[in-house]
């Protein structure tokens, strides 16, 4: 170091760094001061915290009148099974880029040969149900019409990419705003299915995965796949190809590369990725709040019954706050070095 | 390079996940559209064409221009918030002190917070009009008439709220850019006789573009769709965004067809915004 | 055992052609050297050789069997990288292990191998500690280990000695070739370091964008060499080219004197290395030449002296680069 920093200069960054720490964390300090404080004392301001009584009546009051033991459970299920799904995919998925890339796109086409293409497979499709004998003005013919449409130049259009237009492509369908998603979603879920009970030719008068991990565990794996993608890739990229070479040299099968060599290099890797997802699955609430309410409803949709406006609860909210927040803030604390790479997407170093 | 074997390999591995988002991406999007054409609402059996009126009744909902216009005010009042703020907090971590572990554990820990946790507990514990931290010390230091945060500033609300969740992800990202500086290069300018501010301008400021780049494209896409600080603290009457009143639609009107017209509309919009986020990402990031 | 045959090996990636069309016999237990600058393609052939990348179209052979298509580890080759390419997460017992346990070997067999492996290559003290907490020298040693516990019909290093410092390079250099005298495989050895070839090889193959511009043995290309390309690779310091590049000479083959001479010039420069003393000379319309004298050599920067070639070791060129005589 070039400069010698002064003890005095010191001390004062000490002191400025604590007050921001501390402001910052305030709010939590605060609720976790009130969860252990009696209904009055919680919300009689000023109070003096230190001398006031301390109880634990409030988190035994909460999973009595709420039972927080099933939030919780929903929670990690669906958190930790939509991680571990996501990785299934995401794993080869990232090897793949990583190890194999596709340098050069295999179709190259014009926008007035997509859309030709795309319009072509719904008449050709159409065309073909016609001659089947189905009534082309009905729901199910034009719910399948649609599917064709978008569907089949979707795919070859998906498959045909490169890999750093796919990579790209993948942190897109990110941009996708979750309000775009929340009819079909919620009509793919719902009772009966309203989008597929008029489809006559299968049954699924008993469809429902509203409310079920069902439908809430697939839902999270899909909407923190690119995430889970990009940040293997970004660390399946620092592992030197030689290494894999290597390895191929020495008679490894592609799985004894991907078990024994390309996995426990990765183990950080994959471990901070399953932290970053576990808690950004733990935290979700547009669709949490717009899809469950009873079955399958984690820990956010457990809060904002809270929010009813009637009575001052403050105790019994704050209590309800540190029981929701407290073992993925832990997480978080233990591993928030990880995973502020992680964050970064590998966009930072 | 790899061989043709591999990548024939590598395709069937990439395949599923390609398969899933593309599924993903795709179907909701066509179902939408073809919901938003219908008029279908969960309260009656009429349902049927419906041309653009969807559409129509969507943008001229009376809240539609105020749910736009705070939509955009929350996301560039948090990005604003977050980058200065965050780049403040990074040179101030970058600093030697004393306890820098604890500190930085501390800073952190809001965006571990879930949303519907932190919106209850800033609305009510520190937020509230009456039994509320801030009024309290409005009230000690001699205030008349305490401020009811959500009754009078509901945007302004949600928008500190939002940015206590998010600062700490553009300091600790900045700070982490920050600590990769060559400490080299700040003995060269010192050499060459650069002062803190220009030393600031020439070389922290042009070091973090690319950090800065990404906490914006990432925040954005979080932003946008802000949700749970809306309904959980009951102001979606004042300060909604379009995340909002398209939710609204489906819960409280049952109007699936306006929407998911409404729906189609958000996604538009957000396309409009990744479009222009991609071309200043694209030539920051240079993928 | 250890003959590698290329036929009409072509390499391309798409529109970019690296290799246009190689023919190359390797003989049994032959120490062969490529070299070339850098992206002159010497590494993608070995590369190719490997298996680790796909032909575009030829043959690779090896003692008669054909392995265009075969996987790396089947063909019975193994690879030495630059970068060591060790196993970082595994000790180097385990990464010398690997090939064995790849090929399921009986674990007994495996660790009288790992025994004799660590003790040929002074490994013994180090079997369980991991890649990170070893030199240079000594990852370099554990990747050699992980080749030859395998005992492959022919070895491929690919710029093995590039990351180690000169001293060292120098050690490892003469271990890898008695390595070769002890094993008598195959060797074929990639490198940029003409030094190293000379030094090192049975043959050299000298490539030039892609094409093997001449394979000899190191002598056979320092007095012969058949190109332009080959004449100024070969040889340090690099060949003098007079009279528009038609005609070369060493500057070891310049006699000097401060009298008389075929050529004149001037000396700018003069680096003593002890044993030598290189002259950088002014030769007027010649050009910049290098000459060089003995290390007691009295010339410095300024004199005026007179170079002879010596008899016979002048090399003749024509238009194209291609030797006449």
């Amino acid at each position: 170091m070039a400069i010698k920093i002064s003890a005095r200069r010191q001390i004062a960054f000490t002191i400025i760094a604590w007050t921001i720490g501390i402001l910052m964390f305030f709010p939590i300090l605060w609720t976790a001061i009130a969860a252990f404080k009696t209904e009055s004392d919680a919300y009689t301001l000023p109070q003096n915290f230190l001398t006031t009584p301390w109880t634990m009546e409030n988190f035994a009051i909460v999973q009595a009148r709420s039972n927080y033991l099933l939030y919780i459970r929903n929670t990690v299920v669906i958190a930790f099974v939509s991680t571990i799904l996501g990785l299934l995919f995401a794993v080869p998925a990232a090897w793949s880029m990583a190890f194999a890339p596709v340098t050069q796109s295999t179709i190259k086409w014009s926008g007035w040969r997509w859309l030709a293409t795309i319009l072509g497979t719904a008449f050709v499709v159409g065309l073909f149900l016609y001659a089947l004998g189905w009534d082309l003005t009905n729901r199910a013919s034009i719910g399948f019409l649609a599917l064709v449409i978008v569907i089949v130049p979707a795919a070859l259009w998906v498959f045909s990419r490169n890999t750093s237009d796919s990579l790209l492509w993948m942190l897109s369908t990110k941009m996708m705003p979750p309000a775009g998603a929340l009819i079909p979603i919620y009509l793919i879920f719902n009772r009966n299915g309203l989008v597929f009970k008029d489809w006559g030719w299968i049954d699924l008068s008993d469809y429902n995965i509203m409310d079920s991990f069902w439908g809430m565990v697939p839902l999270m794996m899909l909407l923190n796949l690119p995430i889970i993608i990009w940040m293997l890739f970004t660390y399946f990229k620092e592992i030197p190809v030689e290494i894999l070479e290597a390895a191929r040299m020495d008679g490894a099968s592609l799985w004894a590369e991907l078990t024994k060599i390309l996995t426990p290099m990765a183990v950080p890797g994959i471990v901070s990725t399953c932290l970053l997802n576990l808690i950004l699955a733990w935290n979700e609430a547009f669709w949490t709040l717009n899809l469950t309410n009873k079955y399958a409803a984690p820990l956010s949709f457990f809060i904002s019954e809270y929010s009813s406006p009637e009575g001052q609860f403050w105790a019994k909210l704050s209590a309800a706050s540190i029981m929701a927040i407290a073992p993925i803030m832990v997480v978080g604390w233990f591993s928030q070095r990880q995973l502020v790479r992680g964050l970064t997407f590998g966009a930072v170093k | 390079m790899a061989t043709s074997h591999a990548q024939k390999v590598g395709r069937w591995a990439l395949a599923p996940s390609l398969a899933a988002l593309t599924v993903w991406a795709f179907v909701p999007l066509a179902i939408a559209i073809y919901f938003a054409f219908l008029r279908y609402n969960l309260q009656s059996d009429n349902t049927g064409w419906f041309g653009l009126n969807n559409f129509y009744y969507f943008v001229n909902d009376p809240y539609f221009y105020k749910d736009l216009f705070n939509t955009v005010a929350l996301v560039l009042s948090v990005l604003a918030i977050t980058i200065v703020g965050g780049t403040g907090l990074a040179i101030l971590l970058d600093q030697p002190f004393w306890g820098r572990g604890i500190v930085r554990v501390l800073m952190i820990s809001p965006f571990f917070i879930m949303p519907t946790v932190s919106s209850l507990v800033w609305k009510n514990l520190l937020m509230h009009p009456v039994f509320g931290l801030f009024a309290a010390i409005q009230r000690f230091f001699g205030a008349s008439h305490v401020l009811d945060w959500f009754g009078t500033v509901p945007l302004l609300s949600v928008i500190i709220i939002v940015s206590w969740q998010w600062l700490p992800y553009a300091a600790l990202i900045l700070l982490t850019a920050l600590q990769s500086l060559d400490l080299e290069q700040k003995d060269a300018s010192m050499m060459d006789g650069a002062g803190p501010v220009s030393f600031f301008r020439y070389i922290v400021l042009p070091h973090l573009s690319r950090p800065i780049t990404v906490v914006i494209l990432i925040e954005t896409i979080f932003l946008l769709n802000v949700f749970a600080e809306i309904k959980v603290t009951s102001v979606g009457g004042f300060a909604g965004n379009l995340t909002y009143l398209v939710a609204s639609q489906l819960n409280e009107a049952t109007d699936i067809g306006e929407a998911a017209a409404g729906g189609l509309i958000a996604v538009v919009l957000a396309n409009l915004v990744s479009i222009f986020l991609v071309r200043i990402v694209g030539k920051n990031l240079g993928t | 055992m250890g003959k590698i045959k290329l036929n009409k090996v072509r390499k391309a990636f798409g529109e970019a052609v690296i290799i246009p069309g190689a023919d190359l016999e390797i003989k049994e237990g032959e120490f062969i050297v490529f070299v070339g600058p850098s992206g002159c393609g010497k590494s993608t052939l070995l590369r190719l050789i490997a298996g680790l990348e796909d032909l575009t179209s030829g043959k690779i052979e090896i003692d008669g069997r054909d392995v265009t298509d075969t996987a790396p580890g089947s063909r019975g080759l193994a690879m030495v990288f630059q970068s060591y390419a060790l196993y970082p997460h595994m000790s180097v017992r385990n990464n010398i292990a690997f090939p064995l346990k790849m090929a399921k070997m009986p674990q007994t067999e495996i660790d009288a191998k790992i025994a004799k492996a660590a003790k040929t290559l002074n490994l013994t003290d180090y079997l369980d500690r991991k890649p990170g907490q070893l030199s240079g020298g000594q990852r370099q040693r554990v990747a050699i280990g992980r080749a030859i516990v395998r005992s492959p019909q022919g070895f491929l290093f690919d710029e093995p000695l590039s990351n180690l410092d000169a001293a060292l390079r120098v050690n490892m250099r003469l271990e890898i070739m008695q390595l070769h005298q002890d094993l008598k495989a195959t060797m074929v050895y990639v490198t940029h370091d003409q030094v190293e070839a000379m030094t090192m090889a049975d043959r050299i193959v000298v490539l030039n964008r892609g094409n093997i511009e001449q394979v000899g043995t190191p002598l056979e290309l320092y007095n012969k060499p058949n190109s332009l390309f080959v004449a100024g690779f070969i040889g340090s310091p690099k060949m003098n080219f007079v009279e528009g590049n038609t005609i070369g000479v060493r500057p070891e083959h310049l006699d000097i004197s401060d009298k008389k001479g075929e050529w004149q010039g001037t000396v700018k420069l003069s680096e003593h290395l002890g044993s030598d003393t290189f002259l950088h000379v002014d030769g007027g319309k010649r050009g910049q030449l290098t000459v060089r004298a003995t290390g007691e050599s009295q010339f410095g920067p300024g004199n005026k002296i007179w170079m002879t070639p010596q008899k016979g070791r002048l090399h003749h060129f024509d238009a194209q680069g291609r030797a006449t005589k």
